[in-house]
């Protein structure tokens, strides 16, 4: 077998393009695999907590500690700013620009909303004397939530930056892939969100 | 009064400079001080040299700020080999140190030295050689083996280059500031943790790995999105040369490891500089989380560092028998095992945890059936040199002689996997031997095949044949030599990480050992000369073809070296061994009809953001607090700066393509 495909008999072979070849971006698939490994980041903060999470040293426990119509409300938060961050990609579709920035806008304060609350919190339990130092436990969980709360931080950043991007230079392409990236990385600390509202909270108090 | 002003004093050094005092300059010993003197000697030479012959602006504006695939893999592949001569110097006093230092005799270096330098080894040698070869080989190749004008994100090549640079830089300031650490290459708590190792030793090895992961990460994402997205028309995955396919598995190894390094290593540090309980002896700490972390990011590692090297050698056997390689599609099904079997294998590396006999089990069955793949692998390539036309150049020398070394290396693992035998072996020199055994047959060995193979690709005239095949003959032999006693060692019990002996009877083993290291120092300077040679006969070496070997893959269809842009015309694939193909088929070169290339700029952030890590990690190992503040948030605005600049790409105007192929048209004709 020396050639997988032939060309058809009579023409010769083609091996090369006479156009200039632009390859599809590759900005989407790279952004996608970045979250994966940074959901391999959370998926080894979930184990740590998985295994050290009730060795509480004889401190408090999650029972002891957790204010869930709090962390609720904060989900909520969270939630809802995924929810605005789709109208601004909506109305990005759309192509309008003054929505799109004042959804925009709307997603950041439900983000600094949530960051708000969760420094309350971890503020309270510091106070309590339940800080990170305080046992396997109390680090565990310290990282696990903190490392989302830096990644909502990161995002709030990077979304204010766009906005002036955006109101600089419009809805240009490179503009709405960032749009893009940033929406990916906006729904991804969602999804991870569920997992530690879950797991680390309404498990943390059921049990 | 006065003491009260001595202690604003004191308080005054502490603000700006942290825990750094003049007693951390290491003066009074004097082997750091004839190293300093020569490091800083050589750094002055060349530096005047620099100078003197106005380099610094063509070196700024080529090299440093390139974005070009093959200056950054170049450039990696240069750090590799520097970083090489200190991970070698490590090992050359380790291993005289054990040849004299029996009985009453001390050796020469003292026990907290002599940790330093067995950590600095490890680490230096896996992130800072074997990690920038790999990545430099893959940077240079995949992109031309693919047909590609460069990677997916030109940028970030540069910003991980000058990460691992920056990681490498911190590591090596260890020698002259402060120390090393002293807790092992993957620094396992709670010795590495903060009642153990107060100093600075171990925060260097966090801050060197932390920053030079970052690099490596996102050259990681890099590649397996130029190796997704960038093929050239018709090259489908299996038509992918086997190199790309390994690169590819390397590249998601990559990329589904490092996070873990990263996020255990943020937890160490969050024990040393916040005071939490993840990996301490206290209250709910749990030192074992930690060697299951590291390891679930270190055995992919080590697969991470092996998979281009068994790419390498398929290239170089195939071309060199002048034969399609035997049973393609089982090396890609191989690798691809290989790829998802390395997370399967961890606890290997700590059976004597005590996770009771069905773990261990589990584990050392895994383990055992990597060797399944991997002996496919050395039947193919041994099925393709059967009735093959064998020319032995350099690459081919270095691929026989991994063979017979890479199987024994193998078959020691395979004893390893399994437990019973390896609470024996377990913290012996007989693992040293494995895997050195299986790092320098197999790893170096595919890199010195590769550096060999494409060094002409990339410089257009090949390596010196004579130097070449004396560095061969001094590293495998003086392999053997080394690693072999190690073996009997550690059968008989000798433990890893021992500084003096006390049984007069072991001395011959590590003397015939050290002797052995001599004959290996021997092939890295063969090699140096080798390439100085090379420069000098360049002219008889040259090739002016761009296909010096009769070659298969794509990038022997360009120029030697390529143009900034590869590929005049994007390549149309219809077969593996794509070039092979066309030359068979009578493809003709195309002499006219040349179009402007899209390109991507250069830019100077990535050279400014490694700098601005190198002082941010420095200032945290020190606690130096207002210089680490200063430094994020420098990094911070730089970043954001640089995606305020949307002007990132410009058209290489088409006479300058018709320039550069003309000239390639003179030279193929024989005319210049």
């Amino acid at each position: 077998m020396m050639h997988t495909d032939t060309a058809p008999p009579g023409t010769a072979p083609v091996f090369h393009l006479e156009e200039e070849h632009h390859p599809e971006t590759s900005t989407l698939l790279g952004f996608w695999i970045y979250l994966m490994s940074d959901c391999l980041i959370f998926a080894v903060l979930f184990a740590t907590y998985g295994v050290l999470g009730r060795n509480y040293a004889a401190g408090p426990s999650p029972k002891d500690l957790f204010d869930l119509p709090l962390v609720a409300l904060n989900t909520a938060m969270l939630l809802f700013s995924s929810i605005t961050y789709g109208f601004a990609m909506i109305a990005m579709d759309k192509g309008r620009q003054a929505a799109t920035q004042a959804w925009l806008a709307i997603t950041g304060l439900f983000g600094a909303a949530f960051l708000g609350i969760e420094l309350y919190e971890f503020s309270h339990l510091i106070h309590e004397g339940a800080g990170p130092q305080r046992s396997a436990f109390l680090s565990s969980f310290f990282t696990l939530v903190g490392t989302h709360g830096l990644h909502v931080t990161l995002g709030l950043v990077w979304l204010m930056v766009l906005m002036v991007q955006v109101g600089q230079r419009g809805l240009i392409p490179e503009n709405q892939r960032r749009l893009m990236c940033l929406s990916m990385f906006w729904h991804f600390l969602d999804v991870v969100w569920i997992g530690v509202f879950t797991f680390v909270y309404l498990m943390g108090v059921l049990q | 009064m006065f003491s009260n002003l001595d202690f604003t004093n004191l308080d005054l050094q502490k603000l700006v400079f942290g825990r750094l005092s003049l007693a951390d300059i290491p003066y009074h010993e004097p082997i750091l001080l004839v190293t300093f003197s020569v490091v800083a000697l050589g750094g002055l030479v060349v530096l005047g040299a620099i100078t003197y012959f106005r380099f610094w602006g063509p070196l700024w504006r080529d090299w440093m700020t390139s974005v070009d695939h093959k200056k950054i893999g170049i450039m990696y592949i240069i750090l590799a080999l520097v970083m090489l001569l200190r991970g070698f110097a490590d090992a050359i006093m380790m291993i005289t140190q054990k040849a004299v230092a029996f009985g009453p005799s001390e050796g020469y270096l003292p026990p907290h030295h002599y940790d330093q330098i067995f950590t600095a080894h490890g680490v230096i040698m896996i992130f800072f050689v074997a990690m920038p070869f790999v990545t430099g080989l893959m940077n240079y190749v995949v992109p031309l083996q693919i047909g590609a004008r460069d990677v997916s994100f030109p940028f970030l090549n540069n910003f991980s280059f000058w990460m691992t640079v920056a990681g490498a830089v911190i590591t090596m300031i260890s020698l002259f500031v402060g120390e090393f650490s002293r807790a092992t290459w993957l620094g396992y708590p709670p010795l590495s943790g903060a009642d153990m190792s107060p100093g600075v030793g171990v925060d260097y090895w966090i801050w060197g790995l932390q920053i030079a992961g970052v690099g490596t990460l996102l050259s990681g994402i890099n590649l397996v999105a130029t190796i997704v997205k960038m093929r050239a028309p018709g090259m489908t995955m299996m038509k992918l040369p086997v190199f790309v396919w390994t690169s590819l598995c390397t590249n998601v190894l990559i990329v589904a490891a490092f996070p873990i390094l990263t996020a255990v290593l943020v937890l160490l540090s969050l024990d040393r500089y916040v005071g939490t309980h993840f990996f301490t002896n206290d209250l709910g700490g749990n030192p074992m989380m930690y060697f299951n972390l590291i390891w679930i990011w270190g055995h992919p590692e080590v697969y991470i560092l092996i998979l281009p090297a068994f790419g390498i050698f398929s290239e170089v056997t195939s071309t060199y028998c002048g034969k399609r390689l035997f049973g393609y599609a089982s090396m890609v099904y191989a690798t691809v095992v290989i790829t998802i079997l390395s997370y399967l294998v961890w606890l290997h590396h700590f059976f004597t945890m005590g996770s009771g006999a069905n773990v261990n089990s589990f584990f050392g069955i895994t383990t055992m059936i990597i060797s399944i793949p991997t002996g496919a692998k050395i039947f193919n390539w041994l099925f393709t040199m059967y009735r093959g036309r064998i020319r032995f150049e350099l690459p081919m020398l270095w691929t026989v002689g991994f063979m017979v070394t890479f199987v024994i290396g193998g078959m020691t693992g395979v004893l390893l996997a399994v437990p019973p035998a390896d609470f024996v072996l377990h913290n012996s020199l007989f693992l040293v031997a494995h895997f050195h055994n299986v790092i320098i047959g197999g790893v170096l060995f595919g890199m010195f095949a590769g550096v060999n193979y494409w060094f002409p690709k990339a410089f257009g005239f090949k390596l010196d044949p004579f130097w070449g095949k004396m560095s061969f003959w001094c590293w495998l032999v003086g392999f053997y030599l080394v690693f072999m006693p190690l073996y009997v060692l550690g059968l008989m019990g000798v433990t890893r990480r021992t500084q003096h002996f006390d049984d007069p009877t072991l001395q011959p083993w590590f003397i015939v050992a050290a002797c052995g290291a001599v004959l290996i120092l021997c092939g890295i300077l063969s090699l140096l000369v080798q390439i100085v040679v090379s420069i000098r006969n360049r002219e008889a070496l040259r090739d002016t073809t761009g296909d010096p070997w009769g070659g298969r893959t794509l990038e022997w269809s360009t120029s030697s070296p390529p143009p900034d842009y590869n590929f005049a015309f994007t390549p149309v694939v219809h077969d593996l061994d794509a070039w092979y193909d066309m030359k068979n088929r009578g493809y003709a070169r195309p002499l006219g009809g040349f179009k402007p290339i899209h390109m991507p700029k250069n830019t100077g952030t990535g050279v400014i953001l490694g700098g601005l890590s190198v002082a941010f990690g420095f200032a945290m190992i020190w606690y130096i607090w207002w210089l680490a503040a200063l430094s994020f948030a420098a990094i911070f605005i730089v970043s954001i700066v640089h995606t305020f600049n949307y002007n990132r790409d410009f058209y290489i105007p088409a006479d300058a393509v018709v320039r550069a192929e003309n000239e390639r048209t003179a030279v193929l004709a024989g005319r210049v």
